[in-house]
């Protein structure tokens, strides 16, 4: 069996490869791809849009419907991850560590709740004393990260980047606090509760300024119509329209990047993990 | 000129697929994908599609890798077959 699957996986692989043979060569001016639409977005996106970085304005302006669902898609992968993995059960066994002496309890029985909380430290049972460099070094490198995050997603029209990337900058970042403390120390500064509600902020935001264009007499997502809330710069409107969906996706994406982790890692129960 | 880099960066590409489906660590799977994200990343800007580069780099070298040690490290480090 395993040999036939060999033979049919090479033949596959054989016609595929036959099949490359006919495509058009790279950056060939003469393929069917680049005859119709590129052109004129290649000629026009500057001055229809005022975006320098043209695969941003095909993303978020002329595909803007299609973005739109992609935020969605990741919004409803984070809410996967939360309704197949979230455990809300306490957990049966539980490790306390005293903080004078150093003794580990066992409390096998979860009725028995230590209630002198400052004496006794409740500790992962994968506890692994935190590097004193590996610290230093997060505790510094994370703010530069977040703004390097905020950077990419503000940028976006200009250069590469966009909501898509910065968010997951930003998300790695929060992801990083976790792996080099641990993970209540970032369960206890970013809430769960925050971050789902972030999640569905950014995709709003996304939709909300779509519905705003139609509610100013434009269609949907037209961010022309945007220009009476700019009145300084009314010439680069699209260009901020595109700014503030950006920002949406962005939102959202930090967001469901910090959820699927914390889920991942402690298996849906937020307490422990890496 | 450069074809070279294409051609290094695809052989490595190709390599590390190999690598990623034999290996039986699944950590050093984990990491392999990062490597082979990383290369393709590497393809990418040498295409000029910068923006495809970026994304590849941050979501496919850098938070999936994270994702996959996630989850070995909830399941199980070696696989049965």
């Amino acid at each position: 069996m395993k040999f036939l699957g060999f033979i049919v996986v090479c033949l596959t692989g054989a016609m595929l490869l036959y099949g490359t043979g006919e495509f058009p060569d790279w950056g060939d001016p003469y393929s069917p791809a680049s005859l119709h639409l590129s052109n004129d977005y290649l000629e026009k996106a500057l001055d229809q849009t005022q975006v320098p970085n043209i695969v941003t304005a095909v993303l978020a302006d002329y595909r803007g419907f299609d973005t739109m669902f992609e935020t969605a898609v990741i919004f409803t992968a984070g809410l996967a991850c939360f309704l197949l993995l979230r455990d809300f059960r306490e957990k049966e066994e539980r490790f306390y560590r005293h903080t004078a002496t150093g003794v580990i309890l066992h409390v096998k029985d979860r009725q028995k709740v230590l209630l002198v909380e400052r004496e006794f430290e409740y500790m992962d049972k994968d506890w692994v004393p935190a590097d004193l460099i590996i610290k230093t070094v997060c505790r510094i490198l994370i703010p530069f990260i977040q703004i390097y995050g905020l950077y990419v997603i503000a940028h976006g029209d200009f250069s590469p980047g966009g909501g898509f990337q910065g968010g997951v900058i930003l998300g790695s970042s929060l992801i990083l606090l976790a792996i080099s403390y641990n993970l209540k120390t970032l369960v206890r500064r970013v809430k769960e509760k925050i971050l789902g509600i972030y999640a569905a902020i950014g995709v709003l935001v996304y939709v909300g300024i779509a519905v705003l264009c139609m509610l100013m007499g434009g269609n949907f997502l037209d961010y022309s119509k945007l220009a009476p809330f700019v009145p300084n710069d009314p010439h680069h409107v699209r260009a901020l329209g595109m700014l503030g969906v950006e920002i949406g996706v962005g939102i959202a994406v930090t967001a469901v990047m910090v959820i699927i982790y914390i889920n991942i890692v402690s298996a849906g129960r937020h307490d422990e993990g890496l | 000129m450069h074809w070279p880099i294409d051609l290094i960066v695809l052989t490595f590409v190709i390599i590390c697929a190999i690598a990623a489906i034999t290996v039986k660590d699944l950590l050093a799977t984990a990491i392999l994908f990062g490597a082979y994200s990383f290369m393709m990343c590497l393809l990418w800007a040498v295409m000029g599609a910068v923006d495809v580069a970026f994304t590849e780099a941050s979501v496919g070298a850098g938070v999936s890798t994270v994702f996959f040690v996630a989850a070995i490290f909830r399941t199980s480090r070696r696989t049965k077959d």
